[in-house]
């Protein structure tokens, strides 16, 4: 044994605080509330262009000619681009690549693109769109999702974009009673604030930089790469200030149409789009028709589910096949189902196409499901909660997929918790408080109170196979780090979180996130499916501890002893067992740098098989919503009153966050419960604006009560869940079970209109 | 052609007398500022007047800069979230070394801010609803604030950082309050 007196002794102060578990501000906080954060709309370049895109009036039409010439002539115009200019791949997508950069013979719905222009006034600009002359032979359009795969093909790749079928246990189980229904889910927008906008460079050397607001920008790099007919190195993507994304910017939209421009015309492209065409220009929601046949026991024990289920994709394919996929996956809810018969399609319509939206075809067939137990409950008189209760999926249980849940599944846990808030008083006096608010003051004694819950789960990261890494560098000098990782932070806050993990693990004070580009760092992945805490914290979180590692080498070397004799604790310290060395990894790295790359993965999964069973998730979150809603039930106006939840997060890491997260969501989830929908009529969207597209406002937004049920998932950095997403899923249908409550009406559709009330 | 170009005119922008020579007649106060002021704190989500992320003050009247035209407030007071600091904070002064307002300081501690697009919106309107009404019920606040759209944060955390100016304001007037008090010969005495 060594001689304890004869050990080194070293002792350095505590660690810093705003590391895991703290609610440190945002770094990028001050700049946002001082108006000085720079958008992706805010952008500006000596010389600078703008672009814009002339888009498709029809649902459907041959395209007979174009002629640019006219506008072309207009003074100040400096290019047009067509389908003629794209020297690399015509098409592009997230998953296949059907989608067109800029139509050629054919435009399949309205807004597609067919021309961009690049000038030196937006209204330039908007006169050379006017100027292009476009043929069209229009055809009629296909817009009935439900005869979509019979119809002749509007694509080469057809109308199915993909069927998933899932056949668990026994397919004819049958039981003591059978509910059926058919449910509808509109089609929700993403309406994030900040358009979708870009700043497009080239770099004299027949390569480009582009500047955009984005999820991820090397997905984006490798399809803008192909379609210019470019080296990937020759498209260098850089994340633009991103004004929200919750789904709609894991596709292309300006990205390829402002190089383009930028490349032909010799200057730097600016485009940014106004809010019709945003509505136009990206992905939105699914819209399901879903029909569920649930079969249970008499004590309220599920036996079998059966549901079909078809999702509008709309013209092209963006991510159909995995929301799909999903919606199949987690048809049944956070259930145990020992017999599931379930086919799920998505369909290629005339319609705006559609994709990513928080909640990835979770939300959809949660509606559907959680109307089913509801149903199921009255049916059998037994309570709501109760039923859910009896049913709630748990560790070990097995999913329709077959895949056997093997970490946290705190289903009861957040359900009590909904349940145990307190629920809100009588309403007051003011107008304000009454359904309609001031503008349509509903007469007290005509406003009924209803309370409703719902349960709801989802996978966090990717999913069927898919290899989602993120990669992240971390250098330490002189008690700061600087942390590089192209993570793309769309308000999500990974930036406060990157910083927590690298305060806690090296106990730095300053932590500094260097910009998120293709060019200087690997892959972190896309901005969603709830996976960037876990991924690339997770990534940040390696880094670190190699970081570490070294340091702890260097300071054994230092100090003369083995390395093996200090260790490195969970919160970032280099300690002997004798406590006469306690440091955090800082300060025992005093001013050498050090500096590490790590990648993480997740957990392989598989695809899944023409039966549908495969080890196809990494983890799930779940989370439970009890909503309260006052409705006059003479004019059918609906006020969400309150939304409490208990959502399962694994580990909280920053108070604050979670709460702005569940918070953020369950606006979400009411907004497409009594609001929100994109009115699509002959493949035409009629409502392309924040005065008839309608989100929350302060004035709708409910009270939100909320617990955080922490059970550390295995495997998880820190044992966190991704939070963003399980906020949006649940929420839609307890307010719809309050309002089914407080009405009596048996709604099967959201969003919910005055008029489906009275 | 595009539209006429508007003789030069002159606006006064958080104080500083900016003159706007070149463009059109059609452009609005939001282009204006953003475009040719070199002014982007006032943002572009909608530009038409539905989501207050446009939000400034002319002639201390909260207005969608996105409805104005920029030739109609030629020499009206315009003040953007740029300056709504306290005097002696530069506009261009570095982030870490720039004073914060009480409104940008509460949107940060609260949590008020996610993705930050529509803030700079948020934050001139909740000065004005301040400078109004310094002690609003939390119905005040919502139907104030209800021309500002935010996707992100569900309204929570921004409600919070309205109320915790609410209690700084307060806070601070009722010990300047009782100072006074104090002074005079109140019975008050100093509170801390």
């Amino acid at each position: 044994m060594t001689d304890v007196q004869a050990r080194p002794r070293r002792r350095g102060q505590g660690s810093p605080t705003g590391g895991i578990g703290e609610s440190p501000s945002r770094p990028d906080g001050p700049p946002k509330v001082q108006g000085r954060f720079a958008f992706s709309s805010d952008l500006e370049a000596e010389g600078m262009l703008w672009g814009r895109t002339l888009r498709s009036p029809h649902p459907y039409a041959r395209i007979v000619r174009i002629d640019i010439a006219p506008a072309l002539a207009i003074p100040g115009v400096a290019c047009v681009v067509t389908a003629d200019d794209v020297r690399g791949a015509a098409t592009y997508g997230l998953i296949s690549a059907d989608q067109p950069v800029f139509a050629r013979d054919v435009v399949r719905f309205v807004g597609e693109p067919v021309a961009a222009v690049a000038a030196d006034h937006p209204d330039t600009a908007q006169r050379a769109l006017d100027a292009i002359v476009v043929d069209y032979v229009p055809m009629p359009a296909l817009v009935d999702p439900l005869g979509a795969p019979a119809a002749a093909p509007i694509h080469p790749d057809g109308n199915v974009i993909r069927t998933v079928r899932i056949r668990h246990g026994d397919p004819d189980a049958a039981a003591d009673v059978v509910v059926e229904g058919s449910y509808d889910v509109g089609m929700q927008d993403q309406a994030f604030l900040g358009p979708e906008s870009g700043l497009a460079v080239p770099d004299g050397e027949g390569g480009v930089d582009l500047w955009v607001a984005t999820q991820w920008v090397h997905h984006d790099r490798d399809q803008v790469a192909a379609c210019l007919g470019l080296p990937a190195g020759a498209v260098r993507v850089h994340l633009g200030g991103v004004g929200g994304a919750f789904g709609g910017r894991e596709d292309v939209s300006i990205h390829v149409h402002a190089c383009l421009l930028a490349l032909h015309s010799g200057a730097p492209v600016k485009m940014s789009y106004l809010r019709d065409e945003s509505f136009l220009g990206h992905i939105h929601r699914h819209p399901a028709k879903m029909h569920y046949r649930h079969h249970a026991t008499y004590d309220g024990r599920l036996v079998k589910v059966e549901a079909r289920l078809v999702l509008d994709g709309g013209a092209y394919a963006s991510s159909s096949s995995a929301v799909v996929a999903n919606a199949a996956r987690f048809a049944c809810g956070p259930y145990r189902v020992p017999n599931a018969v379930i086919e799920a399609v998505a369909v290629r319509t005339n319609n705006p196409p559609c994709g990513a939206m928080r909640g990835f075809g979770a939300v959809q067939v949660c509606f559907g499901h959680e109307s089913q137990m509801d149903k199921l409950a009255s049916r059998l008189g037994i309570p709501p909660v109760e039923l859910r209760l009896r049913n709630a999926m748990r560790t070990g249980d097995v999913l329709p997929t077959g895949q056997q849940i093997t970490g946290t599944a705190p289903v009861a846990e957040c359900l009590r918790a909904a349940v145990s808030h307190p629920l809100p008083g009588p309403a007051g006096d003011g107008v304000l408080e009454r359904p309609g608010g001031a503008g349509r003051t509903a007469d007290p004694h005509r406003v009924r109170r209803g309370v409703g819950v719902a349960v709801g789960f989802k996978n966090l990261m990717y999913s069927e196979g898919f290899e989602d890494d993120s990669e992240a560098r971390v250098r330490m000098t002189d008690g700061a780090a600087w942390v590089r990782c192209a993570v793309a932070e769309v308000g999500q806050g990974f930036v406060t979180i990157a910083g927590q993990i690298v305060r806690t693990m090296l106990g730095v004070d300053t932590v500094v996130l260097e910009p998120a580009d293709t060019a200087t760092a690997g892959s972190a992945g896309s901005s969603s499916a709830s996976r960037q805490t876990w991924m690339s914290g997770g990534a940040v979180y390696r880094a670190c501890r190699l970081v570490a590692d070294q340091v702890r080498s260097a300071l054994a070397r230092e100090l003369g002893l083995p390395p093996e004799e200090l260790t490195l604790t969970d919160d970032g310290r280099l300690t002997t067992a004798d406590g006469e060395v306690d440091l955090t990894v800082a300060q025992a790295a005093g001013g050498a740098s050090f500096e590490a790359t790590a990648v993480h993965k997740h957990k392989l999964t598989q695809a899944l098989d023409d039966e549908g069973q495969g080890e196809a998730d990494v983890s799930f979150a779940f989370a439970a919503h009890r909503a309260v809603v006052d409705v006059d039930i003479d004019l059918g106006l609906v006020r969400v009153v309150q939304v409490a939840t208990g959502q399962d997060v694994g580990k909280v890491l920053n108070p604050l966050q979670v709460v702005g997260q569940i918070e953020g969501g369950i606006a979400q989830g009411v907004g497409l419960a009594v609001m929100e929908e994109i009115v699509v009529t002959d493949g035409l969207v009629r409502n392309p604006s924040f005065t008839d597209y309608l989100i929350p406002t302060f004035a709708d937004a409910p009270e939100v009560l909320a617990t955080c049920i922490e059970q550390p998932e295995p495997g998880a950095p820190f044992g966190a869940k991704g939070v963003g997403e399980p906020p949006t899923i649940s929420s839609t249908p307890a307010v719809v079970s309050a309002i089914r409550a407080a009405t009596g009406v048996d709604v099967t559709r959201v969003p919910v209109h005055p008029w489906d009330l009275v | 052609m595009n539209g006429p170009k508007a003789a030069p005119y002159e606006l006064v922008v958080n104080g500083t007398v900016r003159r706007v020579d070149g463009a059109l007649e059609t452009e609005s106060l939001l282009r204006v500022l953003r475009d040719r002021l070199g002014l982007p704190g006032a943002k572009n989500a909608c530009e038409q007047g539905e989501c207050g992320s446009c939000s400034v003050l002319v002639d201390g009247v909260l207005v969608c800069s996105c409805l104005e035209l920029a030739t109609a407030a030629a020499g009206c007071e315009v003040t953007t979230v740029e300056g709504v600091a306290p005097l002696g904070n530069p506009p261009d002064a570095e982030p870490h070394g720039a004073l914060l307002s009480d409104v940008q300081q509460a949107m940060v501690d609260a949590g008020g801010v996610q993705c930050g697009f529509c803030t700079p919106g948020f934050v001139v309107a909740i000065h004005d609803l301040l400078g109004r009404v310094p002690e609003p019920t939390t119905l005040d606040v919502r139907e104030a604030l209800a021309g500002n759209l935010c996707r992100c944060t569900g309204y929570g955390r921004i409600l919070a950082a309205v109320e915790q100016v609410v209690a700084l304001r307060t806070g601070a007037a009722r010990r300047d309050s009782e100072k006074v008090d104090s002074e005079a010969g109140g019975e008050g005495g100093t509170v801390s």
